[in-house]
């Protein structure tokens, strides 16, 4: 039998989990359809960063777009509180990015200055500083650091806790999760959208895609074209440790637990999110460069999963024009954009004029001819 | 980087034999094992035992005994042995060899394998009673372990609880060595003769195994032993560690002094290297825990890795071996090593003696049903003991919305501590399961990632690929 | 806890425990050792601090994480007990090494 709602939200991921939320919040009956305990889950594989700095560079909008949320996020972590979410441990403390060795800090330092010039960018507070004033922050860099471009805009969650959070109060404001429901198939239905999915049959009026890399071929359906491909990133996550890192680094944060978890590693490797024994002893090898000290602390866990990247890897916002009311959402910034997911576009999705707001994030971008 | 026909990890009865039989075919072969010296868990420390305390071969019995000709012929088969050394990761690319990355001293040495052979072996399921991560509470197989290798007994008065045969054996060897039991609280439910009938007649192909057992028990009602029968509810409790035990027996409560509260209910294959290539699993409702699924040559969903031994489901030392064997003339066939009439001789004589060694689980598994107290936890006890995450917790997950154990592991933590899950994968599962009204089959199992035991940053970063 | 079985050809093994000074048998792991030398507890946990010691000694449980030689969390059922070797309880979470001068300049 069809179950209908107001809208569905195909994806139960971040990003998928932040539109429902925010658009239960709204009031709107919600229908989360998700797949089963073992997808892709970029939302499991990320590394928890709400980060600002250097974000931007070519596109101001995003830049704009990503200070909104940093500057949303605190409210949006107290408000899923009030509604049965969890703490998700938010820290808005600032984040530093390490250079090692000179040609990494001038390349660096001048990135900051080509992103100065660009109006709108505002990379005002991003600045360089000296290895001794990074040291002052993380005692343990090693001598081959050289500096590091730091922001007092970044910041960093539990990503784990954030997806539970989400689920958790957009539960609580009515929205429906279905697991195990695959969508198979999405077809206009009179005024709204009939999803087929494994899980059976689903009707809304309104169609929200948010899943991940699959909305390359889940947002044809719908006649959008979103050309996002898998950017397959590894990551290492150390046992408990008591604090060593009291700064956040954009390749290095301790949580909560204690963990240390590494990342920021980039590759093209299809859909495969096997490990690369290669990429894991690079990783460690600049660990070690980075941080000598930590030689000894044990890695328990490792994984590659794959970010959703565009071309130019910014976000990709769509009403379709072809089927009103279905809307394809993807990014590659599930937890820094959260906040602004779930507090601003979400409101849009209901209200109207989504394509005006979001003109810049269109996928007609990567469309019209580079001479146009 | 090394390179070899075959990769065998674990240098239990599965994984000697195996060695033996593809060096006899003339296979080159590499034997991986975290111990320091070969014997598994059945034989540990079997050598030093044989030349250096003769005594304990005769309170461990003659099946103990026997692993030292099985590890003569291991050292004398010319197979390349790593002992002390800790395989992290197995990739197996659809095309070409299997990498196999193997922590030793320090560094990472990468192995480039045609074959591989998954040889290691059972554990014993966790029991997670309430008092569980007490000092003082352990398996029976760990202080049959200490008792073999180091010839440590627990101090009186101590506590075996459980069900099977192993708790059998142990109670025996015990009483062997002199060392006193205060109890034995046997766990399994009334009837187990009459459940066990139906299965009889098959399990009289294994006829030498139910002679042993029958002497066990022979052994246990002959010691003076006080047994405690159809026990429930057992809790283990003190402050710093353990000091009584209570259960009902009989309808009757009872509460007993323990300096050591030792615990049984079973062995399951050690899922961690099987899960981590992705290999297909079944869940076996009459042992209550996943198989990978294998073919009759012992091959897994993932073609070219194989497993023999207890791994790929419960049979014991003698079964395991001539797994090994199976599996091992197989791959020999496929390389072309052995002659096939020949080979299959030798494969059909080893299948025969495994199956007779099977033919009693069926009788087994139906007189020691395992637990299904574990799916029905709730409240505070521990379930993963690394992060100390309660059976409520994961019923709250569950509740939450948690479909699987995955998201479950991401919502609470559980099994991300430094066990990685092996504490806590199956009682999650199981508890999901009943949760969700699903079978454990429709839930899974943790996704398990490498490397499959914790390697230090300094191990990782030394990938040793060029010597 | 534990007593040993009379075993005349054991070749005695000198250690340290927090700096105290004991006695195991050749072929033992630490763990064992340990569980031989009476020490009820060889860890404590990260998360809530209470103390364990080993349970599956097979080297699956992770309880016998311990200190050898200043590096922290080693599986003690897998390592074997070696003249001279410093053991220390596992508390808690391991911090950094105790020498950071000389390890950052290497």
């Amino acid at each position: 039998m069809a179950r209908s709602s107001d809208v569905i939200v195909v994806g139960g991921g971040l990003v998928g989990a932040a539109v429902a939320y925010g658009l239960a919040r709204e009031g709107a009956s919600v229908t989360i359809l998700d797949e089963g305990d073992v997808a892709f889950r970029a939302s499991r594989g990320n590394f928890g960063l709400v980060w600002v700095q250097g974000k931007g560079d070519g596109l101001p909008d995003y830049a704009d777009w990503t200070r909104r949320s940093k500057d949303l996020y605190q409210g949006f972590a107290d408000g899923m509180l009030e509604h049965n979410g969890c703490d998700i441990e938010l820290k808005q403390e600032g984040g530093l990015s390490l250079c090692l060795g000179e040609d990494d800090y001038s390349e660096t330092e001048a990135s900051i200055h080509r992103m100065h010039n660009q109006p709108g960018v505002g990379e005002n507070d991003r600045r360089m500083i000296g290895a001794d004033d990074v040291r002052e922050m993380v005692p343990i860099i090693g001598p081959e650091v050289s500096g590091a471009s730091y922001s007092p805009h970044d910041g960093h969650v539990n990503p784990l806790y954030l997806l539970r959070s989400l689920h958790a109060a957009a539960q609580q404001l009515g929205a429906r999760y279905v697991s195990g429901a695959k969508t198979l198939s999405i077809a206009k239905d009179g005024d709204g959208f009939r999803t087929e999915t494994e899980a059976g049959i689903f009707r809304s009026g309104k169609l929200v895609i948010a899943a991940g890399i699959a909305n390359k071929w889940l947002a044809p359906m719908v006649g959008l074209d979103i050309p996002v491909r898998p950017d397959r990133g590894h990551i290492l996550i150390t046992e408990r440790m008591q604090p060593v890192l009291p700064t956040l680094l954009v390749n290095a944060r301790q949580t909560a637990d204690g963990t240390i978890n590494f990342g920021n590693s980039h590759e093209e490797a299809g859909y495969d999110t096997s490990i690369n024994p290669a990429k894991l002893a690079e990783i460690a090898g600049s660990i070690v460069r980075y941080f000598p000290i930590l030689k000894n602390v044990r890695v328990v866990r490792t994984w590659s999963a794959l970010r959703v990247m565009a071309p130019d890897g910014f976000p990709i916002y769509r009403e379709s024009e072809t089927a009103p009311g279905a809307f394809s959402i993807s990014c590659h910034s599930g937890v820094t954009l959260a906040a602004a997911h779930a507090l601003d576009l979400a409101p849009s999705i209901l209200n109207g004029g989504f394509n005006d707001r979001f003109a810049a994030f269109s996928p007609e971008r990567f469309h019209v001819s580079p001479a146009a | 980087m090394t390179r070899t026909d075959l990769a065998i990890i674990g240098a239990g009865p599965a994984g000697m034999s195996a060695a033996s039989t593809a060096r006899e075919a003339g296979l080159s072969v590499l034997l991986i094992d975290e111990q320091p010296e070969p014997g598994g868990q059945i034989w540990r420390a079997i050598e030093r035992n044989a030349s250096t305390r003769p005594e304990a071969l005769a309170f461990l019995g003659p099946d103990y005994a026997d692993g030292a000709a099985r590890a003569d012929r291991f050292r004398a088969s010319g197979a390349n042995y790593w002992p002390s050394s800790m395989v992290w990761h197995l990739d197996c690319p659809e095309e070409g060899d299997k990498t196999l990355l193997v922590a030793w001293d320090g560094v990472t040495r990468q192995v480039q394998a045609r074959t591989v052979l998954i040889a290691t072996g059972a554990m014993e399921r966790p029991v997670p009673v309430p008092g569980w991560t007490l000092p003082g509470v352990m398996t029976i197989g760990a202080a049959q372990t200490v008792l073999k290798s180091s010839g440590l007994y627990p101090e009186a008065p101590l506590v075996l609880a459980g069900s099977g045969p192993l708790l059998l054996l142990f109670a025996a060897q015990c009483h062997a060595a002199g060392i006193p039991v205060a109890a034995v609280l046997d766990t399994t439910p009334s009837g187990a003769m009459l459940r066990g009938l139906p299965y009889l007649p098959k399990a009289l192909f294994g006829w030498r195994s139910l002679l042993k057992g029958r002497r066990l028990m022979r052994v246990l009602a002959q010691s003076g032993i006080p047994v405690y029968r159809q026990v429930e509810g057992l809790e283990a409790l003190g402050a710093e560690r353990v000091e009584h035990v209570r259960f009902r027996s009989g309808g009757k409560a009872v509460k007993l002094e323990a300096t050591t509260l030792l615990l049984h209910e079973g062995v399951v294959p050690n899922p961690q290297l099987t899960r981590l290539i992705g290999c297909e699993h079944r869940w076996d409702r009459a042992q209550r825990c996943f198989h990978p699924v294998l073919s009759d040559r012992g091959e897994t969903s993932v073609p070219g890795v194989f497993v023999a031994g207890d791994g790929g489901g419960i049979g014991g030392a003698i079964a395991a071996e001539n797994a090994g064997r199976i599996a091992a003339l197989e791959i020999a066939e496929d390389f072309g090593a052995v002659n096939r009439p020949s080979g299959d001789i030798e494969i059909v004589k080893a299948r025969d003696n495994r199956r007779a060694q099977m033919a009693v689980r069926p009788l087994l598994d139906a007189m020691y049903p395992p637990p299904a107290w574990i799916g029905k936890l709730d409240g505070d006890v521990p379930v993963c003991r690394c992060e100390e995450v309660s059976a409520r917790a994961v019923r709250g997950a569950a509740a939450d919305g948690a479909p699987g154990p995955n998201q479950a592991k991401a919502f609470l933590r559980a099994g991300m501590g430094p066990c990685q899950g092996r504490m806590c994968g199956l009682t999650v599962t199981e508890i999901l399961a009943d949760a969700h009204g699903k079978e454990p089959d429709a839930i899974g199992y943790y996704r398990i990632r490498p490397p499959i035991k914790p390697v230090t940053v300094g191990e990782l970063a030394a990938l040793d690929g060029a010597d | 806890m534990f007593r040993r079985l009379p075993d005349p050809r054991a070749r005695p093994v000198h250690f340290t425990f927090e700096g105290e000074a004991l006695t195991a048998h050749s072929g033992d792991s630490v763990a064992a050792a340990l569980l031989g030398a009476g020490i009820g507890h060889s860890r404590t946990t990260p998360k809530s601090g209470t103390a364990r010691a080993p349970y599956c000694m097979m080297g699956v449980c992770f309880e016998c994480l311990i200190e050898i030689d200043g590096v922290p969390n080693r599986q003690g059922c897998l390592v074997e007990v070696r003249d001279g070797m410093a053991v220390r309880r596992q508390q808690g979470a391991p911090g950094l090494p105790e020498d950071l001068a000389g390890e950052g300049g290497q």
